[in-house]
């Protein structure tokens, strides 16, 4: 028998958004159990730099209907308007929760919080002037909001399983409603079930799926391998936001700035390319140009590197005075990631995968929701989600910058706050736990403890994330995709048949890679999968042979399912909760 | 350090932020039996980011010399 453990709710990951929604529910005296990889504060949340979203209008007039158009078209009309709505309208109310439960806000003079402009963020409907709407603590804002919820926490009781991976959700057939989880402790290997009347989806994005990426290593969309194992579709995985300069090989980011104080891009031969691109703008054209740029020329053959699969950004003729100056922290950076001091040579870089739009489909309330006889979006009963491993949609084909710490705590909030009154709508005991609880779990353990030989869980790993990277990157051939769905299914096979050396039970880490490395495989088989059959560019999603969007076929959501590879697409919500749909028109900056 | 013990460090030095996952990974091929390495790994992922980049000597100086040998990875 499976050790079962009952709570009122189960929250599965502790970064931004499971740690708000876990302070609702503790709030709410309800029994929570929070289970995370690593300690709560380790979370992924601890890396956003930038802000949090929020028209306070305290530097410069500013409101929500601004705010809603921004995110709207920044979305390139993918978003739904009534969760855009929504969160733009709570903004206000939880950054102002968030600064008394003492997270330590930039101040102006007179004490209010201070805001700064951020791109895309715009005043009178996308008028030329800024909006200064983005909340931040220095350049540490994650790490400021994550270490606020983690106290608030704390102080509130919620209870922490540390260590914990959650592996499936368990189902009830009889109405498909979630009533639980299986999860293995780390520290004696033990597979537990851990039964709730809500359970909470809050892991984060699967950037570790490509070669490049600025993802932690923990960021391997564990989430989203549980809903699709459970029968659940996964939404616009296909949109993927990239940077165009991160180091290769590394990940780790260079900032724009090196750019904008003179440095360029190089392809093998020397060429400064982007002069070809944007002969006017160069190398400080937009993101999305720079990085099909460089897919480009690394496709044409005039990558550098013995594998020709990056270009090299140089900065040298800088000189050492305004590299150090100005450009503070990337020498070091760079030698310490790429080995190259770029003071003497150029650094390697590859466009890089930061942000994934798409996830587990949810709506504003948090409420998973999914294809059911005649409804597009019927609730999934004990099932929430919410943070980068869901898809509200707020972000559509694109997210706006410092919205992604606002979506973790408006919609880790109204998870928690549905999940409270769902639980109390409930017959106070619990569902029995249908009979084969836990065994599609013990089965998959079985399997890998069993198994003596078959495929290094490392090398499918790096198989996957070259295969991601060159066939699905920032810049889509139909090719390359076509390839790229066909390599998947490959690897995916090969997923089923990895072995670990080591089959101790106590802290047995190789066990939780391959178990990471299963979550991983269904995250990219959504994105390729649904990236191939988007016959359009739109947001984040850029092809060679349909380069313009097109409202008129692909203006909807796609669900990718596990079972078959098969998709499925459902409308756009395009009616907002109070005011008037924002009409999609081209996007230009 | 036994199986357990240096598998225990091998998952503390999974973190929140990318640079410290693959400065630790490095750190741990290299000196894969580091016990030094504990305390501080109970640092928060961007103070102990500050340390490793050498952007701040504000540490407890009894770890002088392991905070040397991260930096020189």
């Amino acid at each position: 028998m499976i050790p079962v453990r009952r709570f009122d709710a189960i929250v599965v990951g502790a970064g931004g958004a499971g740690m708000r929604a876990a302070l609702e529910l503790a709030r709410a005296n309800l029994r929570v159990a929070v289970l995370s990889k690593v300690f709560p504060t380790r979370s992924h949340t601890v890396a956003a730099q930038g802000g949090i979203a929020a028209p306070l209008a305290n530097s410069t007039e500013d409101n929500w209907h601004w705010h809603m158009y921004d995110t709207v078209k920044g979305s390139d009309y993918l978003g739904d308007q009534d969760a855009i709505e929504y969160m733009c309208r709570r903004a206000v109310e939880v950054v102002v929760e968030l600064e008394h439960m003492g997270m330590p806000f930039d101040r102006l003079e007179n004490g209010k919080i201070y805001q700064r402009p951020f791109g895309g963020h715009t005043q009178s409907y996308g008028s030329a002037k800024m909006a200064m709407r983005a909340c931040a603590a220095a350049d540490r804002t994650g790490h400021a909001m994550l270490h606020t919820l983690y106290q608030q926490n704390v102080r509130a009781n919620t209870q922490f399983f540390v260590e914990w991976m959650a592996l499936d959700l368990i189902r009830d057939p009889q109405d498909g409603a979630v009533v639980g989880v299986t999860a293995l402790e780390m520290e004696t290997g033990e597979l537990h079930v851990l039964q709730g009347k809500a359970v909470l989806l809050a892991t984060g994005g699967s950037g570790r799926m490509f070669f490049s990426s600025t993802n932690a290593f923990i960021n391997t969309g564990d989430g989203l391998g549980m809903a699709a194992r459970a029968g659940l579709p996964l939404e616009d995985m296909e949109f993927y936001q990239f940077h165009p300069t991160g180091v290769y090989g590394a990940g780790v980011l260079i900032t724009e700035g090196v750019r904008g104080e003179g440095g360029y891009l190089l392809n093998k031969d020397g060429e400064r390319f982007m002069e070809r691109y944007a002969p006017n703008a160069k190398d400080l054209a937009s993101r999305d140009v720079v990085s099909r740029a460089m897919t480009t020329e690394i496709k044409e053959g005039r990558g550098a590197g013995p594998h020709a699969d990056h270009v090299l950004l140089k900065l040298d003729h800088l000189g050492p005075e305004i590299i150090n100056q100005r450009l503070p922290g990337i020498r070091e950076i760079s030698i310490k990631f790429a080995n190259v001091d770029p003071v003497r040579e150029p650094i390697p870089v590859v466009p890089t995968a930061h942000y994934q739009m798409g996830g587990i489909p949810a709506n504003y309330l948090g409420q998973v929701v999914a294809p059911e006889g005649a409804s597009k979006e019927a609730i999934v009963p004990g099932l929430y989600a919410a943070g980068e491993c869901s898809c509200v949609s707020v972000h559509g084909g694109n997210r706006l910058g410092c919205n992604s710490l606002l979506d973790l705590v408006v919609f880790g909030r109204s998870s928690g706050e549905q999940m409270a009154k769902d639980i109390r709508a409930l017959p106070r005991p619990q569902r029995n736990l249908p009979k084969d609880a836990g065994e599609q779990t013990r089965a998959r353990l079985a399997r890998l403890d069993g198994a003596t030989s078959g495929e290094r869980v490392a090398e499918v790993l790096n198989d996957l994330r070259r295969t991601m990277q060159a066939h699905c990157g920032v810049f889509r051939f139909p090719d390359d995709l076509a390839e790229g769905v066909r390599k998947m299914k490959a690897i995916a096979e090969r997923a089923g048949r990895t072995f670990i050396a080591d089959k101790s039970k106590v802290f047995n880490t190789a066990r939780i890679e391959a178990l990471e490395l299963d979550n991983l495989v269904e995250a990219a088989t959504a994105v390729v999968v649904s990236a191939e059959a988007r016959k359009e560019s739109r947001g984040a999603q850029a092809r060679s042979d349909f380069p313009e969007r097109d409202d008129q076929s692909w203006m909807k959501h796609t669900l990718w399912f596990k079972e078959g590879n098969r998709l499925d697409y459902k409308p756009v919500h395009l009616k907002p909760l109070s005011v008037d749909t924002i009409e999609p028109k081209a996007r230009t900056y | 350090m036994n199986r357990v013990e240096k598998q225990k460090l091998k998952w503390k030095c999974r973190r929140g932020l990318l640079e410290l996952d693959l400065v630790l990974e490095k750190y741990l091929d290299k000196y894969p039996e580091d016990a030094e390495l504990l305390p501080l790994l109970e640092l928060p992922d961007n103070e102990l980011w500050d340390i490793v980049a050498g952007r701040t000597d504000d540490y407890d100086p009894r770890l002088s010399a392991i905070v040397a040998r991260l930096r020189a990875i």
